[in-house]
């Protein structure tokens, strides 16, 4: 997974509630086998009119924001289906950073393992983030220091100590769970916990 | 005295290997469901890592998100799209080389993950059940605690056979009270959702309980599990009973004789203690409650069929008073318009929420003899192989067949749209399914949740129907 520490770039401003799953990136897009190419195909619905004709009404559309790395939301960012092609799309993209007063919880799951940093602030402090995101001010993410700077403004936000470690250093969560092998094979021995008719015995065919 | 736990701090207690940090857990997952949508990519993820799976037989495969519901007997060449066949083809490599079970197109079992779950008895109570879709919620009817996970969790709990989990708060909705004739768990879902929004659940786990929960069978329990994801929910859980016992004795993957006698004994034990603590709790009485359609473009935007249109106007919060106004225009409808007025083009039955042998048969017996709308195009999608046959043993499918509806081959179909099943721009859909989010069923596409019956009712007049007032 790619280290995320400080982050320099311009954030669109997003302001739609409940932006789902499926908007971020629709069903026909699901059936590849790959993470990478979905870019082209974030949000398409509202992106493009008719085959990949641009909508220029849509923020990611219009500079400087087609160049964005952070986007600011509605609440709720992120409901619906539990797709993780939805941050490979934003990923692929080059969005990096999504700032929003809630997520929907799968998507947030899926983000933090791809590397995608997702910050709650408050309804003011969002305010504020989206009049500088429409100046085109530039922001500056900075994880290690937990703090959001644009122009002559700092927001501090909270991040859980877990994924920021994990972001930082990029690392793998199965990597992780595998040190802990020993407790994975105690647990399955242990008969007050793993009970024997959760085994599953294959009827012969 | 130990203190007092919820249903579900019972289960997540039995399956925590260790804690890894503060409120986050080291999770064993029991049964494990996969797909070709969401599960190439962690297969991969496995090889490049030189990772091996480690119980795969706690895993079942089945192919159902971009399946054709037609010509089924040709297996996986019945697929013409080929990136679609491809993301199947690779389904069954990956299967094949991992030694997980698999069902393939042609099996009479195969269907969509979430019915062929409870049907082949995979689904047990007391287990940790994951799947890499959303709508595994569905399986918490049978008092499992089933979650969806994204594409590296699937990796994950391939390679290690768990997960890190922060643990969710414990939520109750209490139902009560006897639902009208043709009122179903379906508009109870809509309704409740719409009260509590489609964020409430986030972060917790729901228990549903109460009088009308004892009285559902297993097939309405699932539907209102299946939909707690849309109120935002981890998990929607029911204490198993004698009902969800009956359910699995004797199915394939459910445990055998001296099994089965120990997890009953287990089983019975998976109730709420007395006294036990909620973060937060809701309460329904549901004795007066009507059908209930969607009229927006999120699963919490619904009325009950003699309600009016919700005028944006009404709501101080600017955001959902834009939300709603933008959703109007999608959905092309004005405040103020009555339901019963609006005309459709498309019926949709089926889906993970709706595809069982009781949505089919509600539906069938309410319309039956009856004629679909010469502007309608209705399909019935019956969630598995073996609903399928079930309902052509008890004449269902005739019955569906000589009304003018299509009767097609097990799969998710228009739920997504991600099949050749699919609305046009402007086209609108009554569709028992769980989502109505803008181009869910085909872009442009406009889709109005309800119930099997109620669907089933449009379909014949062309328009919605209240259906616990009007007889066709």
């Amino acid at each position: 997974m790619k280290k995320f520490t400080v982050l320099k770039g311009i954030a669109a401003f997003m302001p739609d509630i409940n932006i789902d799953t499926d908007a971020i990136i629709p069903k026909q897009f699901l059936k590849t086998i790959h993470r990478k190419g979905l870019g082209k195909s974030l949000f398409y619905n509202e992106r493009y009119t008719e085959g990949y004709n641009k909508n220029v009404d849509f923020i990611l559309n219009k500079d400087p924001w087609s160049n964005s790395s952070i986007i600011i939301a509605g609440e709720n960012f992120g409901c619906g289906s539990s797709r993780e092609h939805a941050p490979w799309a934003l990923l692929d993209f080059g969005i990096q950073c999504i700032i929003s007063n809630s997520f929907a919880d799968i998507f947030f799951n899926n983000s933090v393992k791809n590397g995608l940093l997702l910050i709650k602030l408050n309804k003011n402090e969002i305010q504020k983030l989206s009049e500088l995101a429409m100046k085109k001010e530039s922001f500056t993410v900075d994880l290690i220091n937990q703090k959001i700077l644009v122009k002559n403004n700092e927001i501090n936000f909270n991040v859980d100590p877990i994924i920021k470690d994990r972001l930082i250093h990029g690392y793998d969560d199965i990597e992780i769970t595998l040190k802990n092998k020993q407790l994975i094979v105690d647990y399955e021995n242990n008969k007050n916990k793993f009970h024997i008719w959760k085994n599953i015995v294959y009827e012969k065919q | 005295m130990d203190t007092p736990k919820t249903l579900f701090d019972k289960i997540w207690g039995d399956h925590v290997i260790n804690q890894t940090n503060k409120n986050q857990y080291l999770l064993y997952i029991d049964r494990h469901l996969v797909h070709e949508v969401t599960s190439p990519q962690a297969f991969e993820g496995l090889k490049l890592n030189k990772r091996k799976v480690r119980k795969p037989e706690l895993t079942l495969g089945v192919a159902d998100h971009n399946v054709p519901t037609t010509l089924r007997d040709q297996g996986i060449n019945s697929i013409k799209d080929k990136i679609a066949k491809l993301q199947v083809e690779t389904l069954e490599k990956n299967l094949s080389e991992n030694n997980i079970k698999y069902i393939p197109l042609t099996s009479k079992n195969q269907g969509i993950v979430h019915i062929i779950g409870p049907e082949q008895g995979f689904t047990i109570p007391g287990t940790t059940i994951v799947c890499g879709d959303s709508h595994t919620s569905t399986h918490g009817a049978f008092g499992s605690l089933a979650f969806g996970i994204g594409t590296s969790e699937v990796e994950h709990v391939l390679a290690t056979q768990t997960l890190v989990q922060t643990k969710p708060k414990n939520m109750r909705i209490i139902i009560n009270g006897k639902l009208k004739k043709n009122v179903t768990s379906k508009d109870i879902i809509l309704k409740v959702i719409s009260e509590i929004g489609t964020a409430a659940g986030t972060g917790h786990v729901i228990e549903f309980s109460g009088s009308t929960i004892l009285d559902m069978t297993m097939e309405e329990r699932m539907t209102l599990c299946n939909m707690s994801i849309e109120a935002g929910a981890k998990a929607g859980l029911i204490a198993p009973d004698n009902k969800t016992f009956d359910y699995l004795y004797g199915l394939p993957f459910a445990p055998k004789e001296k099994n089965w006698e120990l997890a009953i004994e287990y089983w019975k034990k998976l109730v709420t203690d007395k006294g036990a603590i909620f973060d937060q709790e809701f309460s329904f009485n549901i004795e007066e409650l009507k059908p209930f359609v969607t009229w927006g473009t999120s699963p919490e935007n619904g009325i009950a069929i003699n309600e009016k249109i919700p005028d944006p106007k009404q709501y101080n919060n600017l955001e959902k008073r834009q939300s709603i106004e933008k959703s109007l225009n999608y959905m092309g409808l004005k405040a103020g318009d009555s339901l019963k007025d609006i005309s459709i083009q498309k019926v949709f039955i089926g889906s993970c929420t709706n595809g069982r042998i009781e949505d089919l048969r509600a539906a069938a017996n309410y319309i039956q003899g009856k004629k679909v709308s010469h502007n309608v195009q209705a399909l019935v999608v019956p969630g598995s192989g073996l609903v399928k046959k079930q309902a052509e043993s008890e004449g269902i499918k005739e019955i569906f067949l000589e009304a003018g509806f299509e009767w097609r081959d097990p799969g998710c179909s228009m739920c997504l749209g991600m099949n050749p099943d699919q609305l046009a721009s402007g086209e609108r859909c009554a569709s028992t399914s769980n989502r109505n989010f803008e181009g869910r069923q085909g872009r442009g596409g406009r889709t109005h949740l309800v119930s099997p019956i109620t669907a089933a009712a449009s379909a014949i007049k062309g328009f919605f129907v209240d259906v616990t007032e009007e007889s066709l």
